[in-house]
């Protein structure tokens, strides 16, 4: 029996700040638990085509999972990426903070 | 220290204006990623894991004070108050927004900076010794070579567009301290009877094909640079691969066509293109070098720093490691490590640039240098200042004596925030440090390098132990080379064996200098003499002890 395939989410960098985000399926998000995951690899890949890029820079599919509802990157670089730095409590870990 | 003429003012100034309508082009939709990235990466500006990066170059290392409090001012108003100094003596700030970045680099212009060329397939920040014009080994001062290089390479039309980025190093000494070897062109200044010229090495490089350069010129007149390294550029132009991005350095080209055939066709070259250069260079090198005039010195007795010395054994102890013979009587090089245990190689915050400047001011000639090795030197500091200048290093955790030593260590930022890397460097870094901080000074001299990827920012195949961060089956792994060296012995290091995982690779190197602890034949010789004398195999079996390998390697002694 093939493995099943992991579910996915759209991932991009925001134009003028840099930062990570994440589409939500309607907007795109600072939030990586707000990610839509997507199930099936066709639905991924038309929405890839097809979310705004104004200001999302390089979008692309990332593995994910689904814990508790909440999209959770399943790839290291990913989990990095959601997290921020692990030198100084820079990026995401101070955005959250001030949640 | 060179002085920014009308013309380098007006520059700078023009291709920042540039590049902010660049900027607003890209914002408003006018211009595209794709179209956007070269002209992006021209001005220094790259997209990271987090966010934008800016990288500023430091022309052959050096800084002086206001120029030093410039970029303590960029990180503090558009970054998060640090920066982080690299092994191509760079300063990249982490977390700019993009609409910041013109005015950041407004700010860099005020002081004679920028980030032009610090990225892209052009020629690069032009590096040199860091101890350029203060050590005592030292045949001339490199700088004004490197400076006559900037200013002819900086937007040269001919050179915009190369088939891959090319990096020159310059050194002035007998004792490289510059990496020449790893450098696409390497310029050392030699003597020949009265005259005085550079031995040209050239077709070097690390990344995923480490080489080293090879001897294209015993002897080059100085009168002779620029229209030989033009004509370099220009055979490199010409063979250069531009069909495949990982085969595209002049290294390559050296490789593939052998070192004769490419001297052959510098020479031809050369000859042809010697006279159009008609002197005009010559000048520009002259009054360029008129703004390198070594300070005026003085004289002072050295009581206070003998008495301190005698009676202070941690003064001692950073004066035992971080001081470097200087030329002039009752001077020294101070290198301020940027390698505090457990904290992030190469950064300075804010705060501690600040320090650094006042500190060049009062005791250093104004004068600063950042080393590729990713730290701050005050390279003429007279020794009867050294205590004070000392206890104000220490009351900013600036008084790291470890320089050379086991936690002196390179590391690029890796996969905490470069976009290219497969794994992180900076908490392997961190973590070596911290557990060798005991003893590093039992261990002696050993340089550990650190890259997170193949690029080998963090130049690994040149570390006596070097660590390389790649990605294998979807989790972090380190493979460690040892034997490698940057100075005058220049060598690629060997590769061990497979790689570790995340929480393996500190007790491997743990077990390498434990390994090496019982294995050196006395308390002097160093782990790359060790390693030279014994070979890979007892290093091996330290590393893999209960492999099959290791087996093998047992038996077969």
């Amino acid at each position: 029996m093939s493995k099943p395939k992991p579910l996915q989410i759209l991932t991009a960098n925001h134009l003028t700040r840099g930062d990570v985000i994440y589409w939500s399926g309607h907007k795109w998000s600072n939030d990586p638990a707000s990610a839509l995951l997507f199930c099936s690899e066709e639905r991924a890949k038309e929405a890839l085509n097809q979310v705004p890029h104004a200001i999302a820079v390089g979008p692309y599919l990332a593995p994910a999972e689904a814990i508790d509802g909440k999209a959770r990157p399943l790839h290291f670089r990913e989990i990095f990426r959601s997290l921020g730095p692990s030198n100084y409590r820079h990026g995401k870990q101070q955005e959250a903070r001030h949640v | 220290m060179y002085n920014y003429t009308d013309f380098d003012r007006a520059f700078v100034g023009q291709r920042n204006h540039q590049f902010r309508a660049q900027i607003a082009r890209r914002i408003s939709g006018a211009l595209t990623e794709d179209e956007f990235k070269p002209l992006r990466l021209m001005n220094g500006v790259y997209l990271q894991l987090h966010a934008y990066m800016l990288r500023v170059a430091i022309p052959y290392g050096t800084l002086n004070s206001a120029q030093m409090r410039k970029l303590a001012e960029i990180a503090d108003r558009w970054d998060k108050g640090y920066g982080h100094f690299t092994t191509r003596q760079n300063i990249q700030f982490n977390w700019p927004a993009l609409t910041d970045i013109p005015d950041m680099l407004d700010a860099l212009a005020e002081v004679g900076m920028h980030a032009i060329q610090t990225s892209g397939n052009c020629v690069r920040n032009v590096t040199a010794d860091h101890f350029a014009g203060a050590a005592a080994d030292e045949i001339a001062d490199p700088r004004p070579t490197a400076e006559l290089l900037r200013q002819w390479s900086t937007d040269h039309p001919e050179f915009a567009f190369l088939g891959r980025k090319f990096k020159l190093a310059v050194s002035g000494s007998t004792v490289d301290r510059a990496v020449l070897q790893a450098h696409d062109v390497g310029l050392q200044i030699v003597r020949q009877g009265n005259e005085r010229g550079y031995r040209v090495l050239v077709g070097g490089g690390l990344g995923r094909t480490p080489m080293l350069g090879k001897l294209l010129r015993a002897f080059l007149p100085e009168a002779d640079l620029l229209p030989y390294v033009e004509s370099i550029l220009q055979v490199f132009n010409t063979l250069g691969r531009r069909d495949n991005k990982y085969k595209a350095r002049i290294k390559f080209a050296v490789h593939e066509h052998g070192i004769n055939a490419i001297r052959k066709q510098v020479e031809a070259r050369f000859s042809q293109q010697r006279h159009t250069f008609a002197g005009n260079d010559r000048q520009v090198y002259r009054r360029i070098k008129a703004d390198f005039a070594p300070p005026v010195f003085k004289d002072a007795p050295l009581d206070t720093y003998e008495a301190e010395r005698r009676n202070n054994p941690v003064f001692r102890a950073f004066t035992d490691t971080n001081l470097t013979p200087h030329h002039a009587a009752g001077y020294t090089l101070v290198t301020v490590s940027l390698k505090a245990h457990g904290q992030t190689p190469g950064d300075a915050s804010a705060v501690q640039m600040r320090l650094l400047a006042d500190l060049a001011q009062q005791y250093g000639h104004d004068e600063l240098r950042i080393s590729h090795e990713q730290n701050v030197i005050l390279p003429h500091v007279h020794k009867s200042d050294l205590p004070a200048l000392f206890a104000r290093l220490r009351h900013a955790g600036l008084a790291t004596a470890n320089v050379g030593l086991a936690s002196d260590m390179i590391a690029c930022p890796g996969m905490d925030y470069c976009a290219l890397a497969t794994a992180r460097s900076i908490p392997i870094a961190q973590q070596i440090a911290r557990r060798l901080q005991t003893r590093e000074r039992e261990v002696g001299p050993l340089k550990i390098k650190i890259s997170g990827c193949i690029n080998a920012c963090g130049h690994h195949h040149l570390g006596h132990i070097g660590i390389l961060g790649l990605e294998k089956s979807g989790k972090e792994s380190y493979q460690i080379t040892l034997g490698g060296d940057a100075g005058n012995s220049a060598a690629i290091g060997e590769r061990m064996g497979p790689g570790f995982a995340y929480d393996q690779i500190i007790p491997a190197v743990d077990r390498l200098i434990d390994a090496y602890l019982e294995l050196r034949a006395t308390a002097e010789e160093s782990f790359l003499q060790a390693y030279r004398r014994l070979g890979s195999a007892p290093f091996k079996r330290a590393l893999y002890p209960e492999t099959r390998l290791a087996a093998e390697l047992c038996h077969a002694l």
